[in-house]
C-alpha cells in the first residue's frame, strides 16, 4: 500500500518562504489568494498492515515537533 | 584534557575547530567519526559547522541518527561539555539536547558577515572568562539560523538564564537591524538547563586569531579549557 505524508509548519510558526510566494502573486494579479503556507510531501510505499511504521516515520523522522505538524493520507 | 571534534558526512568546519584547539590553544584534540559509538576519553566534544547529510530533510535532522549521537547524549547527561557551532547547533536542537529549532532566515538569504554578540551570562563553562554584557565580534554564515521556540519554551529559556549570546549593534543594543535572521529575542546561542551544552550559530572557530579579523571567539574555547582545569 501507499501513504502520503504531508508536513507543514505549525500555524504559529512564521513561514518566510510562504510569505514570499504569497507576495509574488500580486504581480500576477492573483489578489484573491489571501495566504500561502509551504510544506513538504512524502510518498511512502509499505507492506500492507504496517501502518504504525509510517506513523513512526512521520513522527520521529519527517517532522520536527517543535515547529512542524503532519498528516497522513492512506491510499 | 582532550577535545573531540565530530565529523559527519557533510561537516566542513571540523578542521577550523581542530586547528583552534591544537594550534591556537595548544590542547590535545582528536577527530570523532560519526559512526563511532563511544566518546570515552574525551572531556569536551565539539559539533562543527557544515551541512551534515547535505541538510537533507531539515538541517541537522538526519545527523541525529548517527550512532555517535547516542554516545554524545549520554556524555551530556553525565555533565560532559558539548559545543555545537552553526550546523552543530542545528543538530543539537534536532537531537533534543537543546530546546527550540532553527528555521529558515527571515530574509531567505544565506547571510555571511561579522556580527556583534552580547554576552548574557557568564555562568556557563563556555563563558566563564567573559564579563556580563561583553561584546564579541564573531562571524555568522548560515541560511537557517532563525531561532524559534514556542512561547512556553522561550519563557523557560529566558527565565532560566539559558540565553548565552544575543545579536546586538555596535553599541550593545538589541535592535531589529542587528538581528540577521529573525531569531526570537535576537538569540544567537543558548545552553541547556544543566548549562553543559552550548549551541550557537556564529562561528568562534572562524574568529580565534587576529589575522582572521577577530580573536574574540578564542575566549569561548579558553573558557572551556578553564572549566575543565578547574572542575
Amino acid at each position: 500500500m501507499r501513504a502520503t505524508v504531508i508536513v507543514t509548519l505549525k500555524p504559529t510558526v512564521l513561514d518566510p518562504q510562504g510569505i514570499t510566494i504569497h507576495r509574488s502573486l500580486a504581480s500576477l494579479g492573483l489578489t484573491d489568494v489571501t495566504d500561502v503556507r509551504q510544506g513538504k510531501i512524502f510518498h511512502v510505499q509499505l507492506k500492507d498492515g504496517k501502518r504504525e511504521q509510517v506513523e513512526r516515520l512521520a513522527k520521529e523522522v519527517l517532522t520536527n515537533p517543535v515547529i512542524e505538524e503532519y498528516r497522513i493520507i492512506w491510499e | 584534557m582532550k577535545f573531540g571534534v565530530v565529523i559527519f558526512p557533510g561537516s566542513n568546519c571540523e578542521h577550523d575547530c581542530f586547528y583552534v584547539i591544537e594550534s591556537v590553544l595548544g590542547k590535545p584534540v582528536e577527530y570523532i567519526w560519526h559512526q563511532d559509538t563511544s566518546v570515552k576519553g574525551f572531556d569536551a566534544v565539539i559539533l562543527p559547522g557544515g551541512f551534515a547529510y547535505g541538510d537533507y530533510l531539515r538541517t541537522g535532522a538526519l545527523a541525529k541518527f548517527s550512532p555517535v549521537m547516542n554516545a554524545i547524549a549520554d556524555f551530556a547527561q553525565k555533565g560532559g561539555l558539548v559545543f555545537g557551532i552553526c550546523n552543530g547547533f542545528q543538530i543539537l536542537t534536532e537531537a533534543g539536547l537543546l530546546p527550540g529549532a532553527l528555521l529558515r532566515n527571515v530574509g531567505l538569504k544565506y547571510v555571511c558577515r561579522f556580527e556583534y554578540l552580547r554576552t548574557e551570562t557568564t555562568d556557563t563553562p563556555f563563558t566563564n572568562l567573559l564579563t556580563r554584557g561583553q561584546l564579541l565580534r564573531i562571524p555568522i554564515g548560515h541560511g537557517d539560523g532563525n531561532f524559534f521556540a514556542d512561547a512556553d519554551a522561550l519563557k523557560r529559556i529566558e527565565d532560566n538564564g539559558q540565553v548565552v549570546f544575543r545579536y546586538v549593534d555596535a553599541a550593545g543594543q538589541i535592535t531589529r537591524d542587528a538581528n540577521p535572521n529573525g531569531s526570537l529575542n535576537n538569540i544567537a546561542g543558548i545552553v541547556n538547563e544543566q548549562r553543559n551544552v552550548l549551541g550557537m550559530m556564529p562561528h568562534p572557530d572562524r574568529s580565534s586569531e587576529e589575522i582572521l579579523g577577530s580573536a574574540d571567539g578564542k575566549l569561548i574555547f579558553q573558557s572551556m579549557v578553564n572549566a575543565l582545569v578547574t572542575q
